[in-house]
């Protein structure tokens, strides 16, 4: 049982690969099927995304860095924050996470490809697309400007008549379905790709992660596809959906809007804890604690995800029923969340803790993540809901479950994952001035945005009245977006470096146990020439202690 | 657990009908929000004309009957595939195709007759949401008949044994679908006013 068969898809599959590289060049990337070339490309499209995205964040904090600025016009600060909201969402954190599970849950699993090789590249190009369609509107004269989910009827003709919004929706519409495409590619992977003896029991934390985020995009995208047809509809056939003045319901786009947006939110969280889940228990020398626990945690918030939607809309005015129902599903899911928060600290527990710059950002995960969660949490609570909608309170709490949860993850999985997708090692030294000049700029920026929403000022406003302190708030928070800025350069500088003149990594530099390290740094285009046996969730340690293999214990 | 059992990898879910059932319960939620938008607009909303009083349940309902009736005629031609010849594979696919097109017709006509009565897309929420359900629907539909084709045009080229088990499985289960998703747009667009 030392071989897997070759997939019973695609038998002419290295040959085809060896063709592919043979003829070298652009040409190859373009019409390249192997996982690992595509989820290059996801990673590469992202972080130019990320920066582009970054920039509109950095233009918005010159503007608001002193009161009654003139920086930018109201009409420029609107593309920006709606362009920064949508690239970051829909071009950065779902599809790195999508990058970084078609790169790792076939390697992870033994296998030598994604499920449907054709179908994974049409979800990168159909991203791609979707991106250019996006920013091609600002060839328009203008970008769309009507926030990041877009309420009708700001996003109808009456108010947009220019196409911005149209290119939006086709935008979402092309990416939504690729990433749609993505999950139905990542769990029949999951679930018919597995080599032998790799059962769900024993299934990696990051790809079961994976896969429940499939099933949550699954069940989740068509809501916004849904709704983006019918806004298309509205826009170019002259539709009464979302216009209420022809009879049409502009609630109802924040229904379908949210029925997608809220799940959203844990499809862009899933996949970090599971890249969590992967580098506590590596760098703490110990096995992730209580396994099922954390496995099932994540079908329950999973579930619970599409019950919670309407927490966005408690000032709207649903009614006691409704905010009651929608209060109440918002805090049940505080509970898994806290499972896995506390299976973590356990993990750590008596861990021989590896202060590794990938560690130190999964710890800094566990605290600014926690921070954000508990801010949600608030929200729960209609009141405070009420009293702080629309501030920058909803702005702070969501930049540090996203910012200070899912992308400290992201750096995490960079530094943990770069040495087996080059095979090289990122530099621990810049790591480290990276590490803390993100951490500091972080927090500048987003804390003192807490106390300014309590203040009541509001979010996607251009400018502000020279309050007491809000002058001062904004610019230590303009100050701390400038070192967020320069953290995520050294991250750019440090992968440009390490790529030529880090250490050659090896095949497994941080001794870890899962499959992706059992094959060469970067793996060959078939992955394995032999899978190892897979007897116990950490393979890779019975291969290298025969002496005392997981197998022999109890589990 | 003692040392694992040897397991092959055949053992687990074929990947291709996993793929199509994955396919299907997606696009049934996306169906799911169309249609409940139609019924959303149908209680909430009182403008006229609404689409239950401008149409024609029983000349659609005989329409409809084609595609139920497809539905059949798949699962015979479903069943020839395991046939050792694959005999009259052809000639049971090619039916289900008549009876979807005429489906399909149906449709269109009755789009030119209500378009006549001024009951268009853009004439108010009615139209709006009953021109892009079953619109959608109407889609899916010629999206499946030409999936059906080009399995037929395989088969009627004789290239009927290249063509393996699995993908005869995932047109058969799209078909269904496409099916099932009007028999519960028919019911709620023309049978409940």
């Amino acid at each position: 049982m030392s071989d897997i068969p070759l997939s019973p898809l695609n038998p002419e599959w290295p040959r085809a690969q060896a063709e592919s590289r043979a003829h070298g060049g652009l040409l190859s990337w373009v019409a390249s099927i192997d996982h690992k070339e595509i989820a290059i490309m996801y990673l590469i499209t992202t972080i130019f995304f990320f920066v582009v995205g970054g920039l509109e964040a950095l233009a918005m904090r010159v503007q608001l860095a002193i009161p009654n600025n003139h920086f930018v016009s109201p009409e420029v600060y609107d593309q920006l924050f709606t362009m920064h909201g949508t690239t970051m969402v829909f071009l950065v954190v779902m599809p790195v996470l999508i990058g970084l599970a078609t790169y790792f849950v076939p390697l992870m699993i033994g296998a030598r490809d994604m499920a449907f090789p054709r179908l994974n590249a049409l979800s990168y190009w159909l991203l791609l697309l979707g991106g250019a369609l996006l920013y091609y509107s600002f060839l328009t004269s203008r970008a769309p400007d009507m926030g990041w989910f877009s309420y009708a009827p700001l996003s109808e003709k009456p108010f947009a008549p220019l196409p911005g919004p149209s290119f939006w929706a086709l935008g979402l519409l092309l990416t939504g379905i690729g990433t749609v495409a993505s999950a139905i590619n990542i769990i029949v992977t999951t679930f018919s790709l597995r080599a032998p003896g790799m059962t769900m029991r024993r299934l990696p934390l990051f790809v079961w992660m994976s896969m429940v985020n499939s099933f949550v995009i699954l069940f989740a995208l068509p809501a916004l596809n849904a709704a983006l047809v019918m806004l298309l509809v509205d826009r170019k056939l002259s539709g009464n959906f979302f216009t209420p003045a022809s009879g049409g319901s502009a609630i109802l786009w924040q229904h379908f809007f949210w029925a997608f947006g809220h799940p959203e939110v844990y499809i862009m969280v899933l996949p970090a804890f599971g890249i969590i889940s992967e580098v506590i228990p590596v760098f703490s020398r110990k096995e992730i604690f209580g396994y099922p626990f954390v496995a099932a945690s994540t079908v329950a918030i999973g579930l619970l995800s599409f019950a919670v939607w309407a927490h966005h809309m408690f000032a709207v005015g649903m009614g006691h029923a409704m905010d009651v129902f929608f209060a109440v599903g918002s805090m049940l899911i505080a509970i898994p969340t806290g499972v896995k928060i506390f299976n973590w600290c356990a993990t750590l527990w008596y861990g021989s803790i590896q202060f590794t710059t990938s560690m130190m950002y999964a710890l800094a995960f566990l605290l600014e993540f926690t921070i954000g969660g508990l801010t949600g949490v608030m929200f729960t609570l209609v009141p405070v809901d009420w009293q702080v909608t629309d501030t920058y309170f909803v702005v702070a709490h969501m930049h540090y479950v996203l910012f200070g949860g899912t992308a400290f993850a992201l750096f995490a999985a960079g530094y943990y994952w770069f040495p087996k997708i080059t095979g090289r090692m990122l530099s621990e030294r810049l790591g480290r001035w990276q590490f803390w000049t993100v951490l500091i700029g972080f927090n500048m920026t987003f804390f003192v945005q807490h106390i300014l929403g309590f203040d009541g000022m509001n979010r996607r406003v251009f400018t502000y009245p020279d309050l007491p302190h809000w002058g001062l708030y904004n610019m230590i928070s303009t100050i701390g977006a400038f070192i967020l800025g320069f953290g995520a350069l050294l991250f750019i500088i440090n992968i440009e470096y390490s790529r030529r003149h880090g250490a050659i990594a090896g095949d497994n530099p941080w001794n870890a146990w899962t499959l992706e390290w059992a094959t060469t740094s970067p793996p060959p285009p078939q992955n394995f020439d032999a899978v190892p046996p897979v007897r116990s969730r950490r393979p890779v340690w019975d291969l290298m202690h025969p002496e005392d293999p997981d197998w022999k214990d109890s589990h | 657990m003692a040392a694992a059992a040897p397991a092959l990898t055949s053992r687990y879910l074929d990947p291709i009908r996993l793929g199509v059932l994955l396919l299907i319960a997606t696009e049934a939620t996306f169906f799911v929000f169309l249609i409940s938008g139609y019924v959303y607009y149908r209680v909430m909303v009182h403008t006229t004309p609404t689409a239950a009083q401008e149409l024609d349940p029983f000349k659609t309902g005989l329409f409809s009957i084609a595609l139920f009736a497809s539905s059949a005629t798949m699962g015979v031609a479903h069943r020839r595939v395991h046939h050792p010849q694959r005999r009259g594979l052809a000639l049971w696919l090619g039916l289900t195709i008549v009876l979807g097109a005429t489906f399909l017709l149906g449709q269109g006509l009755e789009y030119v007759h209500l378009y006549r009565q001024q009951f268009t897309i853009a004439r108010n929420v009615y139209g709006s949401s009953f021109f892009t359900l079953t619109g959608f629907h109407g889609l899916h539909v010629f999206a499946g008949l030409l999936i059906l084709l080009t399995l037929t045009g395989l088969v009627m080229a004789d290239r009927r044994h290249a063509i393996p088990d699995v993908a005869f499985d995932a047109a058969a289960y799209y078909w269904h679908f496409v099916d099932a998703v009007w028999v519960v747009i028919f019911t709620l667009v023309y049978l409940v006013k």
